[in-house]
């Protein structure tokens, strides 16, 4: 494995860089802590409408010029906001990399948010969300994500809520980005064809003199336990009954996260963790595809949970089979979860989990992009060991572990199920 | 630059040759990955389906994998699965396509099943009558999705007395009308190494895959494998044609403007392709992105494309709009055609795209399964061992004269299909 080069400026900004120099390519993520958890009632949506102003230009970079600037050089860029994180990457041919770096870190400071273009780019993520709302599995979605979570920030959807859409004004903007994207809140992360400590020292040029700021607010509201299963139902158009199952599942950082890893695994298949490039393995032996789709129950089931700084859900999505009912599924699920928590799995099985994940980090090393993606995604909920050392903790998981943490994710009563359910609307073309 | 340059796949370093039974194999070693990627291609497509059992051939693909003579539906996934390794099909009007990425040590199985589900599979009544119903269900989340049944409406406008026309997955009734004894039927007639492509990229040298090729594929024979009929010519609009689609209850409407493109052997194509990615792909989706989304706010997306197949080609451009909004993006998309076909592109304009198609090549070649892809390409269109290493003269050859030839050939603001659902 190549050396990963970890270095803080005296700003707080934290340096990962890793020389890869199998084809021309520089890979460059800038990634912030913030996400949908830092908003707050009012707010929501608020950090992903930041990242979308953030491709608005700066006084140096006007928004025309960037775009073509970097397609021009054959570079492809973009921005993601979730839970807990935004991040902002280019990957380019190395010796046009500097454009990147310099974007980058005059954005973290100068982007313009005029009011102008804040309305302009308000429709837009309007008419983002109602792409969304298009999907029987967004609007399920978000209603069970919100009845997992009555108090933690957790609750809301990355896009945020239309009526908070409509309020958020362009102060309130600015304010989230001045809090926020300041250096000692931030982690660089570049993979690729370039030499350390020239990319260091040219990092340090650009970046050394952004002031750090004080440290950003966050909401601290821990979910309370939930004292019984919750119901609910979605009603909308379409033929197909789709239910959702979400636990309180762990961080990524937690010590049993590996054992969930594995149980996954098992389960429903192996969540696909490379954000960018190949890697995804089917899960037609996995037990919840015998036990529902082998069995005629659902024409499609999948599950997994997805790493988080505080504990978020192991949710699982079952597409009903035209001829039968929720309940039937739910029955079948819980069997087979009974069967995880009375059960050992065997070390065969185990073993079966790592070299999965092993295949599917081989598949995702053969993009920049992702390696370089890992370097800071991994930041992000814990450390770049935990990327390092994931095959070798995966390795100690041991059937106990997976029988105990099955038993402890898995408690019917801080479950929360969906039902989306075909309200009959007539469908008819003209 | 030099580096890049060499790290293109050419003659130098692409294997080709052509087993005795037909089969077209290409492979590219790349050192510095510990898996390969696979893909091909046969000459089974959803063109040889009749009208009442439309959706056959894609079917007959996704049911390869639900049994063989000599493995089940569970020891196939589960020898897959185990190592990581994943292999699929799927089924265009032309051909029946597969893909397959192991870790390179475990090719040679995934070659053994590769070969098992096409020249063995067993068609088990149970599992044809569990797929029935999981395409069926696909098909009425496809009836639900705007994008879906605006992109239908707008094949069957433009390929109006086409076989385009039809979707490949077919319609809930003639999916009903499939028996299981016609996938044994068409995979029968069908499937065999006549016109079969084959490639795999990463860590293996050529002499390998080819070993593996005749040892599992080399006696396949299938002497009566049909051609395929010549296609009607298009026909093409002789006026502005307007169809909406209503999809209940949804809060966005899709929107396809278009007529016919350029086909992929066509001369004027790399013009075209290049007008298209200043019309609707350059920065933030070009000019197209520029109008609907940066400057008026009215989508999250708006873009356009050039599909071009073997003999036709569509280009169109799509975009997301709220239902009030629709008639504004309409407008503004039209005026925007109509600019472009009267002025054409700017050198500045043209020069830009130039370079972004000469500087992402290395990037859409990076991973074993682009490069895999691209020589499948070159294959499906004939376009040369060299066509990579020539592309970035190719693509600076073209002028702004040529551009606009293109864009008047094949975009008429008075001739185009505009069609809305939701």
């Amino acid at each position: 494995m190549t050396e990963v080069t970890q270095v803080i400026l005296d700003n707080g900004l934290k340096i990962l860089l890793k020389e890869i120099h199998t084809a021309p390519l520089i890979s460059h993520w800038l990634w912030y802590r913030v996400g949908s958890k830092d908003e707050p009632s009012g707010k929501t949506g608020i950090s992903h409408w930041v990242e979308h102003m953030q491709f608005k230009g700066t006084p140096q970079f006007p928004a025309s010029m960037l775009d073509k600037a970097i397609a021009r050089e054959g570079g492809t860029w973009n921005a993601f906001t979730f839970l807990d994180w935004t991040t902002y990457y280019e990957t380019m041919p190395a010796a046009k990399i500097d454009l990147a770096l310099r974007l980058e870190a005059d954005r973290m400071l100068n982007s313009a948010f005029d009011p102008a273009e804040v309305e302009s780019e308000r429709t837009v993520i309007l008419s983002e969300r109602e792409g969304h709302e298009n999907e029987p599995s967004f609007l399920l979605g978000e209603a069970v994500q919100a009845a997992c979570f009555r108090v933690h920030p957790y609750h809301h959807e990355v896009i945020g809520d239309t009526a908070d859409l409509h309020a958020i004004s362009a102060a309130d903007l600015r304010q989230h980005y001045q809090s926020y994207y300041i250096p000692n809140n931030a982690v660089l992360a570049l993979a690729g064809d370039f030499d350390t400590d020239e990319m260091l020292a040219r990092l340090t040029e650009l970046y050394g003199a952004i002031p750090a700021g004080p440290p950003p607010p966050r909401l601290n509201r821990p979910e309370p336990p939930r004292r019984g299963e919750t119901r609910l139902e979605v009603n909308g158009p379409g033929e197909t009954t789709y239910v959702q199952i979400a636990y309180p599942a762990l961080p990524g950082a937690h010590p049993d996260f590996y054992a969930l890893a594995v149980l996954d695994s098992l389960l429903a298949g192996p969540s696909n963790l490379n954000m960018f490039g190949g890697g995804g393995i089917s899960n037609r032996t996995s037990r919840l595809y015998h036990a529902l789709v082998e069995k005629e129950l659902a024409v499609g089931v999948h599950g997994g949970s997805v790493t988080t700084i505080d504990p978020f859900l192991y949710s699982i999505t079952l597409t009903v089979h035209p001829q039968r009912s929720p309940d039937e599924c739910l029955a079948a699920l819980d069997a087979e979860i009974a069967q995880m928590q009375e059960q050992r799995v065997s070390p065969e099985e185990i073993a079966r989990a790592i070299k999965q994940a092993r295949a599917m980090f081989a598949f995702g090393a053969e993009n920049i992009t992702n390696q370089a993606f890992w370097l800071g995604y991994s930041e992000m909920f814990a450390t770049y060991d935990w990327f390092l050392t994931y095959l070798e903790h995966l390795a100690a998981v041991t059937p106990e572990d997976v029988r105990r943490v099955a038993g402890e994710t898995f408690r019917p009563e801080k479950r929360v199920v969906g039902v989306y359910r075909p309200d009959g609307s007539p469908v008819e073309a003209e | 630059m030099s580096r890049a340059a060499h790290s293109l796949p050419g003659p130098g370093d692409i294997f080709r040759a052509v087993t005795g039974n037909g089969i077209t194999v290409l492979a590219r070693t790349n050192p510095n990955s510990p898996s390969i990627a696979m893909g091909g291609f046969l000459q089974a497509g959803s063109l040889f389906d009749s009208d009442e059992k439309l959706g056959l051939a894609d079917f007959t693909s996704a049911a390869l994998m639900r049994g063989t003579a000599k493995r089940n539906f569970y020891q196939i996934n589960d020898a897959l699965e185990s190592l990581g390794a994943a292999l699929g099909f799927g089924c265009g009007a032309r051909t029946t396509s597969f893909s397959g990425r192991a870790l390179s040590e475990d090719l040679p199985l995934l070659f053994e099943l590769l070969s098992d589900c096409l020249r063995a599979p067993a068609f088990p009544p149970e599992y044809v009558e569990r797929l029935r119903a999981q395409l069926l269900t696909g098909l009425s989340i496809r009836e639900q999705d705007t994008g879906d049944r605006a992109d239908m409406a707008f094949d069957e406008i433009i390929y109006a007395n086409h076989p385009f026309r039809r979707p490949d997955d077919g319609y809930p009734e003639t999916i009903q009308a499939i028996h299981r004894d016609d996938l044994a039927d068409f995979h029968r007639r069908h499937y065999g190494p006549r016109g079969m492509v084959l490639a795999v990229v990463g860590a293996i040298e050529p002499p390998q895959v080819w070993g593996m090729v005749e040892r599992f594929l080399g006696d396949w024979a299938n002497p009566d494998q049909p051609p395929y009929h010549a296609l009607p010519a298009l026909e093409p609009l002789d006026a502005i044609t307007r169809r909406h689609v209503t999809v209940a209850g949804k809060s966005q409407t899709s929107l396809v403007v278009g007529c016919h493109g350029p086909s992929r052997k066509a001369d004027d194509y790399l013009a075209a392709s290049l007008a298209n990615s200043v019309l609707g792909q350059f920065g933030m989706m070009g000019r197209i992105g520029d109008v609907v989304r940066e400057r008026s706010g009215l989508a999250y997306y708006a873009y356009s494309s050039l599909s071009a197949g073997l003999e036709t080609g569509t280009w169109d451009i799509s975009a997301g709009v709220n239902p009030a909004n629709l008639e504004r993006a309409i407008d503004l998309i039209l005026k925007e055609v109509a600019l472009f076909v009267e002025q054409g592109v700017s050198e500045q304009e043209l020069r830009d795209s130039q370079d972004n198609f000469v500087g992402r090549l290395p990037l859409s070649l990076e991973s074993n399964g682009g490069v895999a892809n691209a020589l499948l390409n070159i294959e499906r269109y004939q376009l040369g061992l060299d066509h990579y290493q020539t592309f970035e003269e190719r693509v600076r050859a073209i002028t702004p004269e040529q551009v606009h030839q293109a864009i008047r050939r094949h975009l008429n603001p008075e001739r185009l299909a505009i069609v809305t659902a939701g």
